[in-house]
């Protein structure tokens, strides 16, 4: 509870000054959630934010994390950094401390990649943020759980090997890679041009400025250029006008493939039957309407009247990411909870531990009711991402249905070239790597 | 009757020209800043450092170089964002590329580069005025966005594009815990401040206001329109540009180039006019407003909202916020097109004559 004093100033805005109370309800633990219901990107951040927050409710409906309450609270960031940065501040030592924050925004992590150490708050950005960061032995704090840009870019570039007959056949090909002006779109360029050396594919980096609704320059230089594939690295209203755009210069949407933000309902239901064919990775899942968990959170949560968002919602590709989210973070809870004292709160330190030495099995999942949405996740000191298997999936017309096998990163490539860029940011903060010694606390 | 000047006499030039001529005016003055620099960091908690008073900070000083060149010179810009983006930038290169640079110097590094670039953006003002002039002005903003995001060296070829500082230290203290950056925050702009307020106190700002008033006529008696209209941008893109350093490396840590963007020349401009045009005080109480209106009503609208039995999500928070915003503005410019500082000169007026309604002779 927080006790609000308020005394209006002459004349410039009231002067707010809250305290608040070191420890709430004796056993509890604080989950936070930064969303972006406003902005260019709602379409995409609501059905998030929405699963997320239902995941969340149907944990408390069973009793919590072992009897202890997950306490929630969403703040809006709108994808902006600095709103994003005003959130952390604010939401970081409420409730008796964050378990851990999500921040859902490529821009948003960098910042608060910075600031999670100090304050000892681990951040979990599952398929999103720097793909180094999966190296622990640098980046102690940031867990980019099941996936990272390198490993999206990589499992594409196997795909379209795949499609063409061999990693061989890829000599001379053309691929446009459309992407999104910001540091999201930029991190997966330093895999790509790798492949494009190691196989010989003519790589082509197309920019398109925030929020991604100019693209019409763009897509004129793809009909003249006519690449064999694009890639679209987009994410909000990109999407969807990067779909209208292929449409009206008649490039063949079967041809594009859009990394797993890319490849959502939002960004195709405006466009309809005019991006049948277009392909996108699913992060391991995809729209999952029959899966437990849905059905689950539909008979605990909806029924009883305490959904988030609308019910349509429930089930889509998106939705189904933030119920992940969430399960992520309430398992590195649970983990958390097994070593240091079943039933206890527990610290954003012992949160880093537990993600760190997550392990959920396939059977673990099953019992969540991931069945057929999740492979097992299972990470170590210095693996903070913990699995890289993605698959393809298609938009028929009216959904998404998955068109190709699992995948798996190719960690030959990938594994030197996360050290080496982990090695950097090392050398330019000046931190030295971790022991092994200090894994074991 | 506490605020008068009886027995105040003054026996040299320089005190009766002193920025706070009456004694009452200079004690007040004092202790508010004693108490800024010695009580608030010892009781306001890291939120309130971190997210209200750093900004604060930052920005007001921001907005009091564009007040210079908006409401002192009355070139109306609409670069500001471009103008702190590459203050922030240049500050960070120095810092990155020269080892063992000192903070202070990176951060005056920046504000030089945004100096020069506010000159060179500056020259359509020597012959076009108002609309066009934000035109041209809005010109350096676009041209800013594509070059932080294209020209890779700005960044020192970061992959992302996204640039961070970290391991800050000056005069030999770390700056890493929000005390200590809050008091460097408030001693840069002290200074900078200070140094504003004079400058529009002397033959520059007089100057500068004869041109924004009539600049024919003020050419005609003798004032140079080329040197006073660019030692304005100057002067207003050095404290711009510090001000972007200052956000980069004290309030963020981590930026890309969209902390850069328009919104944030709105923003500037939308500080200066609620503030007051022509007021260095004015661009510190904008500066307060726009920091802490949409905080506070972010805050208290769920309140609000809770008690009329009305829950507001966090989209129909943000919503609102906006909405009530811009209604504020728009209530704001009816009641008082001059901004806060008129609103504020106008208390001390009546203060001063307090407890009568009128002085003699009024």
């Amino acid at each position: 509870m927080k006790i609000f004093r308020n005394a209006a100033a002459a004349s410039i805005a009231a002067i707010v000054m809250h305290t608040s109370f070191a420890a709430g309800p004796a056993q509890e633990q604080f989950i936070p959630s930064l969303v972006y219901r406003t902005g260019p990107y709602a379409p995409n951040g609501v059905p998030l934010a929405d699963g997320f927050a239902d995941y969340i409710k149907l944990v408390n409906s069973r009793g919590g994390v072992n009897g202890v309450k997950l306490t929630f609270e969403e703040c809006e960031t709108g994808y902006a950094t600095d709103r994003g940065v005003e959130c952390y501040e604010r939401l970081k030592d409420k409730y008796g401390g964050a378990s851990m924050f999500q921040p859902m925004a490529t821009g948003i992590t960098f910042a608060l990649t910075e600031k999670a150490p100090g304050d000892k708050i681990p951040l979990i950005t599952s398929g999103l943020g720097r793909s180094e960061s999966a190296d622990g032995g640098v980046f102690k704090w940031n867990f980019p759980l099941v996936g990272t840009y390198w490993v999206a870019a990589d499992i594409l570039i196997q795909h379209i090997a795949k499609k063409e007959g061999g990693l061989d056949k890829l000599k001379g090909k053309k691929i446009v890679f459309l992407y999104h002006d910001s540091p999201f779109g930029k991190e997966p360029i330093p895999v790509l041009e790798e492949r494009a050396r190691m196989h010989g594919f003519q790589l082509t980096l197309l920019p398109v400025p925030h929020p991604g609704v100019e693209q019409k320059s763009v897509w004129l230089q793809i009909r003249q250029s006519r690449p064999d594939y694009v890639l679209n690295w987009g994410w909000g209203v990109m999407n969807s006008t990067a779909l209208k755009e292929a449409q009206a210069t008649g490039y063949p949407r079967d041809r594009i493939y859009g990394v797993w933000w890319a490849g959502a309902e939002p960004d195709t239901k405006e466009v309809g039957e005019g991006a049948k064919g277009y392909n996108a990775l699913a992060l391991q899942h995809g729209a999952e309407p029959q899966a437990q968990v849905i059905q689950d959170i539909l008979k605990q949560v909806y029924a009883k009247g305490g959904g988030a968002g609308p019910r349509d919602v429930v089930g889509q590709v998106l939705y189904v990411r933030g119920v992940t989210a969430a399960m992520l973070a309430v398992e590195g809870v649970r983990t958390a909870q097994e070593r240091f004292g079943k039933g206890k709160h527990v610290t954003g330190e012992q949160v880093r531990w537990a993600l760190e030495n997550l392990n959920l099995t396939q059977a673990k999942l099953d019992a969540l009711g991931f069945k057929g949405v999740m492979r097992p996740v299972s990470t170590s000191c210095f693996d903070h991402m913990g699995a890289s298997w993605a698959r393809i999936q298609t938009w028929d017309g009216a959904k998404w249905v998955f068109t190709s096998d699992w995948y798996q990163a190719d960690e030959q490539l990938l594994k030197p070239m996360v050290k080496a860029a982990a090695d950097k940011y090392a050398a330019e903060k000046k931190i030295t790597r971790r022991s092994p010694q200090d894994c074991q606390s | 009757m506490f605020y008068r000047d009886n027995g105040e006499l003054k026996t040299s030039y320089g005190a009766d020209a002193q920025i706070f001529a009456l004694a009452q005016e200079r004690w007040a003055f004092i202790a508010f800043m004693v108490a800024a620099f010695a009580v608030v960091p010892l009781v306001a908690d890291a939120y309130w450092l971190r997210a209200v008073l750093i900004p604060f900070l930052v920005l007001s000083l921001a907005a009091v170089g564009l007040n210079i060149l908006v409401g002192y010179c009355g070139q109306i810009s609409l670069g500001a964002g471009a103008f702190m983006g590459i203050g922030a930038y240049a500050a960070y290169n120095l810092h990155v590329r020269i080892p063992g640079m000192p903070l202070v110097l990176s951060l005056a590094g920046g504000g030089l580069a945004a100096t020069l670039a506010g000159m060179v953006f500056g020259i359509p003002s020597l012959r076009v005025r108002g609309l066009y002039l934000a035109v041209a002005t809005l010109a350096a903003q676009f041209f800013s966005d594509w070059a932080f995001l294209r020209l890779g060296w700005l960044s020192n070829d970061s992959s992302s594009g996204s640039v961070t500082v970290s391991g800050l230290e000056a005069f030999g203290v770390r700056l890493d815990t929000p005390q200590a950056i809050y008091v460097f925050c408030l001693a840069v702009v002290t200074v900078l401040g200070l140094a504003a307020k004079n400058l529009v106190r002397g033959a520059a700002g007089r100057q500068w206001m004869a041109i924004r008033d009539m600049d024919v006529a003020a050419s005609v008696i003798g004032v140079n329109p080329v040197m006073a209209k660019l030692s304005a941008f100057a002067v207003s893109s050095f404290l711009i540009g510090s001000a972007g350093a200052l956000w980069g490396f004290m309030h963020l840590g981590s930026w890309e180039p969209s902390a850069f963007s328009i919104d944030r020349s709105f923003q500037l401009l939308f500080m200066v006019i609620i503030g007051g045009l022509g007021s260095i005080a004015g661009g510190f109480m904008g500066a307060a407003f726009i920091v802490l209106v949409p905080l506070a009503l972010n805050r208290l609208l769920p309140i609000a909202g809770d008690a009329l039995g009305m829950p507001f999500s966090t989209a129909a928070a943000s919503h609102a916020e906006s909405m009530l915003f811009g209604a504020l503005i728009v209530w704001f410019l009816i009641v008082e097109p001059h901004g806060l500082a008129r609103l504020w000169s106008l208390a001390r007026q009546r203060a001063r004559l307090w407890p009568f309604a009128h002085g003699a002779g009024a």
